[in-house]
């Protein structure tokens, strides 16, 4: 029995290793967020003193902050809405109708996703700063489609190959029409999926930077990780680590808290996708 | 990818689909009706990646022919405004100056593609079979796994730089003085590092699913036969967990040749050390010489393409595996055990 024992000593240091790995980063982070900006460059495990004032100067007014999480709610917002309603309809025609070309179809939506962002970006600048798009939402939301809409239909497509298809063909044998039958059968028995495709999509459109970074120059338009990676100290000179982590920190936790909260089906969509 | 949940939607299409057949065969508008349908839902999908995905590519691609600037034409007047001016813009990235630059931005790239990828495949897999042995806390660590996966890169690339300053955690927790954000070796290290930790648990999930896939029985057969762990886990675990980790490798190599937000924050962009071809293209078109940076992205975009290529053609990743399998069986409409073909 001795063998089974190591063994199931291992398996806890294994986990503790993972967990560890997994955190201590973002344990720092949080951390650091939480020293007195005069202990900034203490390396103690916990903080000598504990402070807030990290998170009060992330709010301060020249940081421009508050309005930097607005813009990034309203643009990760639109761009899932907007993926989710042409998505929906696209994954299900996928999952569900039968016509030629939908190998091809499928290949081409995945391998838009293998599309650099770069060699979208330049002519996409071109355009916008020919149509006066530089500084708006719209500039970084259409060009959020491009990767949100392929990854979105692949997800959904993986949730609705899974339903039982077979209800909708007795609704309609019932009497239903093909509307009616998606309606009442299919759209609440794919919720879920379409459920974890918005949070998968918004976080993606939440972590964004190239578009947000190349195609907004003013402040007032930055999005939240544009603005955090642009936090300047009181001097000007030393970046700002505190407030940055403080401002991470803030932007991360309710991601983790969503996370944590719907992990089940994240981490379903994750495996059924198996795209970023 | 899955086997049984394969079984499953394959037996469900079955049921739903024999009895369309029939009522396609008896009338051709049944079939035609639905193809309509399908081009109406698509419609809408394929007139966005046109427009957002197809233009640009397109317009990339051509704006790479062009520079802008003033120029004389053939009477001697001087014209502005964009002219065309053929390869030019890719002849002046492979000479001169601009030449070492871009070969080692190329040499960045493809240095941290290989680096990262084979790291979070070693790391992920490890993980997922830690987990998958786990007797208790195996919900914690799965919870756990799903942080760095959730922070934003930019976000931790400001973490990693605040974790690598001089005076920073890591020199502490090393008892060393690296400059590890300036130029030089360290500086490729530190991006390495700080890719692998986000990316590796991403990894480990996904294989931790293949894991949990494999019926137990295979193993006690195993070892009832005399097969090692490491036997077990050569023939069993890698050939089953295979086609999940190939696709899932494929992924994060095609995103690791693209990176920008990473070295751009924790390091910074033109630092010779980290500039990646994305960096490259980004300075270029944030100084407005867009014909320059479109030839770059153009350059990247074929060597993505090429290494997508490779990697599908060399080991048989299949991407759209499950999707398309259940196309053919349904034209046969029986489960055959073809998978294999269709798959390499």
């Amino acid at each position: 029995m001795t063998g089974s024992r190591t063994r199931r000593i291992l398996s806890y240091v294994g986990i503790a290793a993972v967990a560890v790995y997994c955190l201590a980063p973002f344990y720092w982070m949080t951390i650091s967020a939480f020293r007195r900006p005069q202990d900034q460059f203490d390396n103690s495990i916990v903080p000598v003193r504990w402070s807030l004032e990290n998170f009060t100067a992330v709010f301060r007014g020249d940081n421009g902050f508050g309005r930097a999480l607005l813009n990034s709610v309203i643009v990760a917002g639109c761009t899932t809405v907007l993926t989710l309603i042409i998505g929906v309809f696209t994954a299900y025609a996928l999952a569900r109708l039968r016509f030629r070309f939908k190998n091809a179809l499928l290949g081409l939506i995945i391998a838009t996703t293998m599309f650099p962002g770069i060699s979208q970006l330049v002519p996409l600048l071109k355009l916008f700063t020919d149509i006066g798009w530089i500084n708006t939402y719209q500039a970084m939301i259409v060009p959020s489609l491009g990767f949100a809409l392929p990854l979105s239909i692949w997800l959904l497509n993986a949730f609705f190959r899974q339903l039982p298809f077979e209800l909708e063909q007795a609704a309609m044998v019932d009497g239903c029409t093909r509307g009616q039958a998606f309606r009442k059968i299919i759209v609440p028995l794919a919720a879920p999926g379409v459920f974890t495709t918005a949070i998968l999509t918004f976080i993606a459109a939440w972590n964004e930077f190239l578009i947000a970074l190349s195609m907004v120059n003013e402040k007032d338009m930055q999005t939240a990780t544009v603005a955090i990676s642009k936090f300047t100290g009181v001097s000007g000179f030393d970046q700002p680590f505190g407030t940055q982590m403080a401002a991470g920190v803030i932007v991360t936790v309710p991601l983790i808290v969503v996370v944590l909260i719907f992990q089940r089906r994240i981490v379903a969509g994750l495996t059924a996708g198996g795209v970023k | 990818m899955t086997t049984t949940h394969d079984e499953r939607s394959a037996a469900a299409h079955a049921a739903a689909g024999a009895p369309r057949t029939r009522k396609a065969r008896g009338g051709g508008g049944a079939a035609r009706g639905e193809r309509r349908l399908a081009a109406l839902l698509l419609s809408p999908t394929l007139l966005v990646l046109a427009l957002v995905i197809g233009y640009p590519v397109l317009a990339g691609f051509r704006e790479s022919l062009y520079a802008r600037g003033e120029g004389l034409d053939e009477n001697g007047f001087v014209v502005e405004g964009t002219r065309f001016v053929g390869l030019d813009n890719y002849t002046a990235i492979f000479s001169g100056d601009a030449a070492d630059a871009f070969w080692n931005a190329f040499g960045n790239t493809t240095f941290f593609t290989f680096t990262t990828v084979i790291l979070e495949t070693v790391i992920g897999v490890g993980m997922a079979l830690i987990m998958h042995q786990a007797f208790r806390g195996r919900a914690f660590v799965r919870a756990s796994i799903l942080v760095p996966w959730a922070i934003p890169t930019a976000i931790s690339g400001l973490l990693w730089r605040w974790i690598f300053q001089a005076d920073g955690a890591a020199n502490a927790v090393l008892r060393q003085q690296i400059l590890w954000t300036a130029d030089g070796f360290p500086a490729k290290l530190a991006v390495i590092i700080a890719e692998v930790w986000k990316t590796s648990p991403f990894i480990g999930l996904l294989v931790l699913a293949g894991l949990q896939m494999i019926p137990k029985d295979v193993y006690e057969a195993a070892r009832v036969d005399g097969a090692s762990a490491w036997q077990q886990f050569r023939s069993i675990t890698l050939p089953l967990v295979k086609p999940a980790l190939l696709v899932a490798v494929l992924f994060r190599m095609l995103d690791v040749l693209r990176m920008f937000d990473l070295p751009a924050v924790l390091i910074g962009v033109n630092q010779d050390s980290v500039e990646t071809l994305t960096m490259i293209a980004w300075f270029e078109a944030s100084n407005l010489r867009y014909g320059s940076a479109a030839a770059y992205a153009t350059i990247l975009f074929g060597y993505i393409a090429l290494i997508a290529y490779l990697f599908v053609k060399l080991l048989g990743a299949d991407i759209i595996g499950e999707a398309r399998e259940q196309t053919k069986r349904a034209k046969r409409r029986k489960p055959g055990p073809k998978r294999k073909a269709v798959a390499s």
